[in-house]
């Protein structure tokens, strides 16, 4: 990998500043390597991906310093954006904790993985010999050819790769069907709408929410009923499991009295007093 | 290289990347100032338009007409106790703000305010920076912001805090999507990718806003929901989620939050004016009367002037409509926004397609276009017209027939038997009686009169 580089920053090095960009490749490649090994270490899910995010946050600025910005751009879009953003969704919504089950459902999956991961690790190995034994054409000459990076790139998907950049893209979109497929969940029932929710609270005579505990009430304890407005007490507002128990507070009946006067717009004095029932 | 420049009118790619370092600096720490110097007067602005707008003085006792009163918010910020809660992730928390404010200072490094002027006798574009996918830097950097927000919500440990965490990010991601696609109008259009380019190739030609208006109407809708800005506020809904991902957040933390959002709005309003509204250009009428207008710094001026005529309809925005309801909202993103600018998109390609291929002028393709449509439209009439045959009657089906709900085959329709009643009370249709209808359309006629 590091030959790479070199090889490839030796070429830009014609038209760049070599102290600066040798400057942002120690940094980058420190903070890379650092966030690699963070993601391997950390205990937490969360932390792992944001140790990643930040090596391909990385690994984007270097391919910007080596005169790739394109690349640089799409892999902070893509990767950062996109896939470690989806990631961390799962993380935070569902967690890690689930135990993966570990019967194979699919037949032959192992020796297909084997097969696939000698292939790509074949495909990789080809493709970074050539790069390193070949001696490249150097980015200013594939630059100069389309007149810049993003011709270059564009005029390589869509004309020479336009199958391989076809038949990926079907394949995403053959994923991404697949996986709205298996999350899709056929409703059984027609979704009620919001005015005929609206209208069946209202047919059912409660139109408005419960009263919350404690409402009109003297104490805002769970237990405490609330109190209608004529200072009956209703046990609608007590959550079920503390109905029926001794954990209901019970209400002072005194309070209400007071709190009915005073709604009835009558003089009341302090509480303590005794003339106020 | 100043001859070279000074014959130029224009701005090159080719003059960026030349500037010595301690103009670099300057550069960096006066869009640092205007930026803060911006989101102060934002905060001031926004508070006294919006009172405006609801019958009422706004702040008005600290500096003339208020002015200091983002001053004297700042100390109070600054001034109040940072708070952790038990629960958080202390480093995540911690790092959270830091994320969302940096990254909403990136987007102006690639936003131009002006020409070519001399800065202590340096001549040097009013721009930080360009290359050739400036445009994508700025998408690339609102999705590293989205992490400050994001990871906000997963580290305070609070319910409300995730919530609103992840509606934001959902929401951001989602506007995002309709964002970048009203995006490539404008690449197609201008041939590029850079902002000083497509600032230029506004020059000679109408203003993108007109000329792609369908591609800056999507914008201006995404942008909102991009900022988490009324009506899209769904993020900060208080009587859902209290204040959303920053709600354990206090003092100058939360003030990172604070200024992140405000300096996002302008730089929305930054990419809308670049990249749809000619830039820091002035519109002909008024170049072609004072030809200096777009010389030198006064485009500076134009340009922030800009800004606050988008700000303005941010407030506006926030004034007068209420917020959306979460499910319409990303309903109108994904199934509305989406579709119309790939639409768009496929119409505004094919346009450059068949003009670079047959070398077409403006008025032939519209022509072109008018004809193909008043045919498309007329086959259409023709093929309903003959082709009407009345749908067939869809069988009543019962999802509890076989005792397990079971979806629909095509064809068939719901109805609410008895025992599906019971099951799913919610869910009753038919069940009305005969006095029901009249007292609705009675409360109704009701409600029509006292509008």
């Amino acid at each position: 990998m590091n030959t790479l580089l070199t090889a490839v920053t030796t070429d830009a090095t014609t038209t760049t500043a070599s102290t600066g960009e040798a400057i942002v490749f120690w940094v980058c490649a420190a903070v890379a390597v650092v966030g690699a090994l963070g993601m391997l270490l950390s205990r937490k899910a969360v932390h792992s991906a944001l140790f990643i995010a930040g090596t391909m946050i990385s690994l984007a600025v270097l391919y910007v310093s080596l005169d790739a910005p394109f690349l640089g751009m799409t892999q902070i879009v893509v990767y950062t954006g996109a896939v470690m953003m989806l990631f961390l969704f799962v993380l935070m919504v569902v967690g890690v904790d689930s135990s993966d089950s570990l019967v194979e459902t699919l037949r032959g999956q192992r020796a297909a993985s084997v097969l696939l991961g000698l292939g790509f690790a074949g495909l990789l190995i080809a493709g970074v010999g050539a790069a390193v034994v070949d001696v490249p054409v150097g980015l200013d000459a594939a630059n100069s050819e389309y007149g810049g990076n993003v011709e270059g790139i564009a005029a390589l998907i869509f004309g020479r790769y336009v199958l391989a950049f076809e038949a990926t893209s079907a394949l995403l979109i053959a994923a991404a069907l697949g996986a709205m497929v298996l999350a899709h969940r056929e409703r059984s029932e027609r979704r009620p709408s919001q005015r005929e929710l609206s209208e069946q609270r209202v047919r059912d005579g409660a139109p408005q929410n419960l009263p919350g505990p404690g409402v009109y009430a003297r104490h805002n304890a769970l237990g405490t009923p609330a109190l209608l407005p004529d200072g009956t007490p209703t046990d609608r507002s007590v959550p079920e499991p503390l109905r029926g128990v001794s954990a209901v507070v019970g209400v002072d009946h005194e309070d209400t009295e007071r709190v009915n006067a005073l709604a009835r717009g009558e003089a009341v004095g302090p509480a303590d007093e005794e003339g106020s029932s | 290289m100043t001859d070279l420049l000074a014959n130029v009118t224009g701005v090159e790619l080719s003059m960026f990347g030349r500037d010595p370092f301690w103009l670099v600096a300057l550069k960096a720490v006066g869009l640092f100032l205007i930026l803060v110097l911006l989101t102060l007067f934002t905060t001031w602005f926004e508070r006294r338009l919006v009172a405006r707008m609801q019958q009422r003085p706004g702040p008005n006792r600290a500096g003339p007409f208020g002015l200091l009163i983002p001053l004297a918010d700042g100390i109070k910020l600054a001034l109040k106790e940072g708070i952790t809660p038990k629960n958080a992730d202390k480093v995540v928390y911690l790092l959270a703000p830091m994320l969302a404010a940096i990254a909403a200072f990136l987007v102006f490094a690639v936003i131009p305010l002006g020409p070519v002027v001399s800065i202590f006798g340096t001549e040097t574009p009013l721009q930080l920076t360009d290359f050739p996918v400036a445009v994508l830097y700025v998408l690339a950097i609102a999705s590293v912001g989205i992490y400050g927000i994001v990871l906000a919500g997963w580290s305070s440990g609070s319910t409300y805090s995730l919530l609103g965490g992840l509606r934001s990010s959902a929401q951001m991601i989602s506007y995002e999507i309709a964002m970048g696609l009203s995006f490539v109008a404008v690449f197609l259009q201008a041939g590029t990718m850079s902002t000083s380019q497509i600032v230029e190739s506004q020059a000679s030609t109408w203003w993108f806003a007109i000329l792609l208006l369908p591609s800056f109407v999507i914008y201006l809708i995404s942008m909102v929901g991009e900022t988490n800005r009324a009506p899209f506020d769904l993020p900060e809904a208080e009587g859902e989620l209290v204040a959303g991902f920053h709600t354990e957040y206090s003092g100058l933390r939360w003030a990172m939050f604070f200024l992140a959002e405000y300096i996002n709005m302008i730089n929305v309003s930054a990419v809308a004016i670049t990249l749809f509204l000619g830039g820091w250009r002035m519109p002909p009428p008024i170049s072609t009367i004072w030809p200096g207008a777009n010389e030198g710094w006064w485009p500076l001026l134009w340009f922030i002037l800009k800004i606050y005529a988008i700000m303005f309809v941010f407030v506006w925005l926030r004034g007068t409509l209420p917020r959306l309801r979460y499910d319409q909202f990303m309903r109108f993103g994904w199934r509305v926004l989406i579709p119309v600018s790939i639409g768009w998109i496929v119409i505004i390609a094919t346009v450059r397609a068949v003009q670079n291929e047959f070398s077409l002028d403006l008025r032939t393709m519209l022509i072109a276009g008018g004809v193909a449509l008043a045919l498309v439209a007329l086959v259409l009439f023709f093929v309903e017209g003959r082709g009407s045959e009345p749908e067939p009657e869809p069988e009543p089906f019962d999802p509890y027939a076989g005792g397990y709900p079971v979806p629909p085959k095509p064809g068939e329709e719901y109805v609410v038997t008895p025992r599906a009643k019971a099951t799913v009370s919610a869910t009753v249709l038919s069940s009305r009686t005969e006095d029901e209808p009249a007292e609705d359309a009675g409360t109704e006629g009701e409600g029509e009169s006292r509008e």
